[in-house]
């Protein structure tokens, strides 16, 4: 609580000690003046702000002001001789405000701790080996600063000296933490767990990862939502809505009444108007709706999940159909060595050959032959090399010719292959003339792809699409073993925008969500009803093109945030339902005379309490979902 | 030109009263108030200082509601 709350609930104790007292006065004589005078008390200490407030809004004209209204129906309540009720009302009314605003500042203030990601200050190494302690922003691009184990890393760059370990866990909710040597990149905000490590910035503080996200979480509740919007115009027309019922409450049965000729009961209805105006703030309504936003993009933010706006999250809760490109979503990306089939030599031999004859390609193919073989290349050991374009290349390795490539290098050597019944690349080899072997070089697929994907069709995201620009020979048995059931192949990056078109004019209700890695799928992304992409930790374009970004790679973080969002929605709708539901049916008890002052207000300030602690569930609901998924 | 404020407010209510008294004022081409956040985010007119607009928004703001606070 702050200097200003404390100060609150002081005067809230204050002035309820006081109406205790006063209530227990006995109704005679002299004891009652002295119960006067302490519901006085007690009236001005708890509501002074308030009536100062009113008199300001009506200097400035603005009749519908809450505390206005608040100060109109106490005072009324006063001038008609329920005292201790325009006290009470005063007294509750303060309580409301005062939870509301202790809720909001801890939502606050966990969001905050859940995005602790803003470093401090920088160690600086000068030129001459000393090290400064300065603000993050002082750092000039391209100088070293030093992190010491348990630190955060301010600014994103590249190792230089030393090693350790660093938990990103801030970032992308990824627990395990992840070893750095020297010529590793690192970003700002994830903690260095081990060693010493020395960072050669290569971005200004301003741009790098953590104040990135910093700034898209800040800037994602600006992104007013539908229902934001909703209860933005609700409250504009409630509140003139209920002072002129309660205004035509106070007026039109007294005056039918005369025209009756029976009694204008003007108090009775003068009361209930003014009980009306109790009720008129919709302030539960207009507290909660933004605050479960909130709530629920900081929650997403801490595991990893950025959502960049509150109309996002609505769209993102309505997805049915979810369309994921291939490379980079469901598979590595990253081509790997799967298999070795047909050797006549060893395996490792076969590797080892491919790998000196491919070392002076930079060939994708080359390279992950390379990363198989694992070991530095001699040069000594390697004789002529020619390249054959379109076809692999023939190299001399330990004094024997070394042809690796496809089958019309094989026929060019007068090797004869077996052909390959795996999915993906095949490598021949052949040694000096004879088939030696083949090597298999195939995109791997992510291990919780598979879980992914059924996560998503529980989830009721019950349309799987996948798209690659790969053929179907390589496509169609990824989607298989993921169990998608519908896939497109061989599509170029127009295509796939054309593809998503086509998805979304097929979908009736539900919204079509694409997930791609951030590279060169700009458009589709853009082109979707909402962009999702992936393995965005150090990619500047996928976090500028996605509407949601997950800063890992793991697909399920896909499911996880249709869940949270959906889970984000659901508790917007019950605080809709509830508050009006709430509101109306007061009103109805309060024009019947079923209910007082005293009702009214405690559903009034009841609701809003229960609206709040409901919208910051939000906040924990994308953990819960995060711990499901892990377990 | 656009700047980010720190303020305090205490309901949503007043934060938008204090959104429309900040747009409301000469030399602001836009802005907007994050009450969950706290922020104010003032787009400037072409050629104004902000410093001196700054002065006028924050009385605006302080007219429009008396509890608020923006940290220049």
């Amino acid at each position: 609580m702050n200097k200003k709350q404390k100060r609150t609930l002081c005067r809230i104790i204050a002035a309820a000690v006081l109406t205790a007292a006063a209530m227990i006065m006995p109704n005679a004589v002299p004891y009652n003046f002295i119960r006067m005078a302490l519901l006085a008390a007690a009236y001005i200490t708890v509501g002074y702000d308030i009536l100062i407030g009113a008199v300001y809004g009506v200097i400035l004209f603005q009749p519908f002001d809450e505390k206005f209204l608040m100060a109109v129906a106490t005072v009324g309540a006063i001038a008609l001789g329920e005292y201790t009720e325009g006290v009470a009302v005063m007294l509750f009314y303060q309580t409301g405000e005062l939870f509301q605003s202790v809720a909001v500042g801890k939502s606050r203030r966990s969001i905050g701790d859940l995005m602790d990601i803003r470093p401090d200050s920088a160690n600086l190494e000068h030129e001459d080996g000393s090290v400064e302690t300065v603000s993050p922003d002082e750092v000039p691009v391209g100088s070293v600063i030093i992190v010491y184990p348990g630190e955060k890393i301010p600014i994103d760059g590249t190792v230089v000296r030393g090693g350790s370990s660093v938990d990103t866990r801030a970032l992308t909710g990824e627990s395990v933490p992840r070893t750095v040597r020297v010529g590793d990149t690192v970003s700002g905000g994830c903690v260095n767990v081990s060693g010493l490590i020395a960072v050669r910035t290569e971005k200004p503080f301003g741009e790098s990862t953590a104040s990135k996200i910093l700034e898209l979480l800040e800037g994602a509740s600006a992104k007013k939502s539908r229902s934001e919007d909703f209860i933005s115009k609700f409250a504009r027309v409630y509140t003139p809505a209920v002072c002129a019922a309660a205004l035509a409450l106070a007026v039109i049965p007294p005056v039918f009444g005369i025209l009756t000729g029976g009694n204008a009961d003007f108090s009775k209805w003068l009361y209930r108007a003014l009980s009306f105006l109790v009720i008129s703030c919709p302030c539960a309504l207009v507290i909660s709706i933004p605050l479960t936003f909130f709530a629920a993009i900081g929650g997403a933010g801490s595991l990893g999940i950025l959502i960049k706006g509150s109309n996002y999250m609505e769209t993102l809760a309505r997805v049915r159909t979810v369309v994921f490109d291939k490379t980079g979503t469901l598979t590595k990306g990253t081509f790997s060595v799967s298999g070795i089939h047909h050797n006549t030599i060893d395996e490792k031999e076969l590797i080892r050959l491919a790998a000196y004859a491919e070392s002076s390609s930079s060939h994708p193919i080359a390279k992950s032959i390379a990363d198989a073989y694992g070991q530095p290349i001699d040069r000594a050991l390697l004789g002529d090399v020619n390249e054959h374009s379109g076809e692999g290349v023939v190299a001399v390795v330990d004094g024997k010719e070394v042809a690796v490539g496809n089958e019309k290098l094989m026929a060019r050597v007068g090797a004869s292959p077996v052909a390959c019944s795996g999915i993906g690349t095949v490598v021949h080899v052949a040694v000096d003339g004879v088939f030696a072997g083949h090597i298999l070089i195939s995109d791997e697929v992510k291990p919780t792809a598979k879980d992914a994907v059924s996560d998503l069709y529980r989830a009721r995201a019950d349309r799987v699409v996948m798209l690659t620009g790969d053929n179907s020979s390589v496509g169609i048995p990824v989607s298989e073993e993921l169990g998608i059931k519908e896939a497109y192949c061989e599509l170029l990056p127009t295509d796939k925008v054309e593809k998503i078109e086509a998805l979304i004019a097929s979908e009736k209700d539900g919204k079509v969500a694409f997930v791609g890695d951030g590279i060169n799928d700009a458009p589709v992304l853009a082109r979707a009803d909402i962009g999702i992409a992936m393995g965005a930790l150090g990619s500047d374009a996928a976090i500028e093109a996605a509407d949601v970004v997950l800063m890992d790679d793991d697909p399920r973080r896909v499911a996880e945030a249709i869940k949270t969002a959906r889970t984000a929605m659901a508790i917007v709708k019950e605080n809709i339902v509830l508050s009006i539901g709430v509101k109306l049916l007061c009103l109805a008890l309060v024009a019947s005379g079923a209910a007082g002052m005293w009702a009214a207000i405690f559903a009034d300030v009841g609701v809003m309490v229960l609206a709040v602690c409901n919208a910051i569930r939000a906040l924990h609901t994308g953990a819960r979902n995060h711990k499901k998924e892990t377990a | 030109m656009k700047k980010i404020y720190k303020i305090d407010v205490d309901c949503p209510t007043c934060a938008e009263k204090m959104e429309d008294a900040a747009k409301k004022t000469e030399g602001v081409a836009n802005a907007a108030v994050n009450f969950m956040t706290l922020k104010m985010s003032v787009e400037f007119d072409e050629g104004a200082d902000p410093r001196d607009v700054m002065k006028s928004v924050c009385k605006n703001c302080k007219r429009a509601d008396r509890d608020c606070e923006i940290y220049v």
